[in-house]
């Protein structure tokens, strides 16, 4: 069953409501984690972008239950394919190539993504292409700002990853990841922070919201700045909130709140755009994209816009509501690929919850 | 009608292609029958997402036809374990969705009992020292389907006059079920649930032009989840 793809790139259509009618029109889903997300994109333009979430039936539990997330992905599946395809005025046989998230992410969530895309590719005869996560939340941007000047540096900071990655060309697939974190994710961390001081799950939004009324007094510290190397640690960092917060428990003292927020949100925001700058001016590289759920954070966003100003970096940051998970940024990705020749991926792939930058 | 119909509620990920028509000239008597055109197997209980749609295809081919020839799918709603559980039936809500065609749900044990004959239980491996269960009479299910532990479901067949166990699960448990007093009854055929037997569950409905019920996996267990405690002190 090897050596057989999942279909041929079908002559150009003239047709359809975009005013590139010429390029494919490519379904992009994305099911790692707690999002299933669709896409439409033709040609770097975004058509349709929809998405069911199953995070309320996760708050309870204080993260993403795998089992809650996949059963999710399940029920919201076709739904979602149907309403992107009508949000676009289109129908399914329009669709000229299907893009799906192979990873990385949660496994059975991913696999629901990836039955899904194989059945619609082989139903529809259609190539399918099987993306890197990381590499789509890059190329989601260009949706918005157009195409990346070769070579740029991407920050992916979210619940499941904090990543900084040398991007020569997203089309081809070529993205090096330079540094990652060696223990919790940015976002994990904001969610356990958030946890300690009695917010709701996610916790970016509320410590982002608390931290506006505060001022970042408290000299959290920042693992990792300044050690050289592109990786970073925010495990320690809770625990230094956690030890903080005890320490005035136990002295009966009040907690103040958007101090602990502020401070904590500074020492993140400081390594991460540290770091960022820092991997742009090693590698000459004069553009940053930040992307990932946390990049909604509005004081990451302020640090880093003021950091690569002074670097003379251009930075690209994805409007929120396409920094968290979509199905765009799997369309976008799949588009680039789809235009730039890329061979389809084979019928028999399967998701990969580890999956690695090199190979995507 | 082509129906095509897969089943990965087991390690067997199973695919048919199969012709269903009124088994008598009158149409509507409720008899289906069924014809085989190309069938495919394998047991791999780690790869359903990689093989379903391979073995789809090959099927198709060996009975010269393509997607846009299929009139409806069926697919195994399980029990079964849930992550090739969910490779199925969501292959089948897409592939339906993707040709504008029904997709019929079916209880995978059926695809093993509805063959049966006599008082007989079905069974099959639920993994963490359990089996799914359902009893048939005739063929048609009596109860279940459930999820137990081999011990506590012998009791509850032993209540209901069960003597015969059919399927994969009893044969992980030989001799906690051979204490119904028989022995277990091998498994006939490949011993997991038939894909050209779903179909023939669903022609009625098929034929019949009713339309189909939400696919909703029937995983019997709640997701492992646990609400979070305090957090503890890091603070010695």
């Amino acid at each position: 069953m090897s050596g057989v793809r999942a279909g041929h790139v079908p002559p150009a259509r003239s047709d359809g409501p975009s005013v590139r009618g010429d390029a494919p029109l490519v379904l992009g889903i994305e099911t790692s984690c707690d999002e299933t997300g669709v896409g439409l994109v033709r040609g770097g333009l975004l058509l349709a972008d929809t998405l069911a979430s199953s995070v309320d039936e996760h708050a309870r539990y204080g993260g993403v239950i795998p089992e809650i997330a996949a059963r999710a992905h399940v029920e919201a599946m076709v739904p979602a394919v149907d309403r992107a395809l009508s949000q676009a005025g289109l129908r399914h046989r329009d669709v000229d190539a299907i893009a799906v998230t192979a990873g990385p992410g949660l496994a059975g969530a991913l696999l629901v993504g990836v039955a899904a895309a194989k059945a619609y590719a082989f139903a529809l005869g259609v190539p399918l292409y099987g993306v890197h996560h990381l590499a789509a939340h890059v190329a989601v941007d260009t949706l918005e700002h157009g195409p990346l000047p070769g070579p740029s540096m991407a920050l992916l900071v979210s619940g499941g990853h904090s990543s900084l990655l040398l991007v020569p060309d997203l089309a081809t697939g070529a993205v090096i990841p330079l540094g990652a974190t060696v223990d919790d994710a940015a976002g994990e961390a904001y969610d356990k922070v958030a946890r300690l001081l009695g917010m709701p799950f996610p916790g970016g939004p509320p410590i982002d919201q608390a931290a506006r009324d505060g001022s970042p007094t408290i000299a959290f510290p920042r693992a990792k700045a300044g050690d050289g190397t592109f990786d970073f640690s925010f495990s320690g960092l809770k625990t230094a909130v956690a030890r903080w917060l005890e320490a005035r428990n136990r002295a009966g003292e009040p907690i103040p709140v958007a101090a602990v927020a502020a401070s904590f949100q500074e020492a993140v925001v400081d390594v991460l755009t540290a770091k960022s700058v820092a991997a742009c001016r090693s590698h000459g590289v004069d553009t940053l994209v930040i992307g990932g759920g946390v990049a909604a954070n509005s004081r990451l966003r302020s640090l880093a816009a003021a950091r690569c100003a002074a670097a003379g970096i251009t930075l690209r940051v994805p409007r929120p509501g396409l920094c968290t998970d979509n199905g765009a940024m799997v369309a976008a990705l799949g588009s680039l690929q789809a235009a730039a020749g890329v061979t389809p991926s084979l019928l028999d792939m399967s998701a990969s919850s580890t999956l690695s930058l090199e190979r995507p | 009608m082509l129906l095509l119909a897969v089943d990965t509620a087991t390690p067997a990920c199973s695919v048919a292609l199969a012709d269903v028509e009124w088994a008598e000239p009158v149409a509507g008597t409720g008899v289906v029958r069924v014809t085989r055109r190309a069938a495919r197997q394998v047991v791999d209980p780690r790869r359903h997402a990689e093989l379903l749609v391979p073995l789809v295809r090959e099927a198709l081919d060996e009975a010269s036809a393509c997607p846009a020839d299929l009139d409806a799918l069926v697919v195994g709603l399980g029990p079964g374990p849930f992550t090739s559980l969910r490779v199925g039936v969501v292959t089948a809500a897409a592939f339906a969705d993707a040709l504008g065609r029904p997709a019929y749900g079916v209880c995978s044990l059926d695809g093993i009992g509805a063959d049966t004959s006599g008082r007989v239980a079905v069974t099959t491996d639920a993994r963490r020292r359990e089996v799914y269960w359902a009893v048939y009479d005739s063929g048609e299910r009596v109860a279940g389907p459930s999820v137990g532990r081999p011990g506590s479901v012998v009791e509850e067949l032993r209540e209901m006059a069960v003597r015969r166990v059919a399927g994969p699960g009893a044969q992980l448990y030989p001799d906690v079920f051979a204490s119904l007093g028989e022995p277990v009854e091998p498994a006939t055929g490949p011993g997991y649930p038939s894909p050209v037997t779903l179909a023939r569950l669903a022609g009625a409905s098929v034929l019949a032009g009713r339309p189909p019920a939400p696919l909703v996996p029937l995983y019997l267990r709640r997701p492992d989840a646990a609400e979070p405690r305090p957090p503890k002190a890091v603070a010695v």
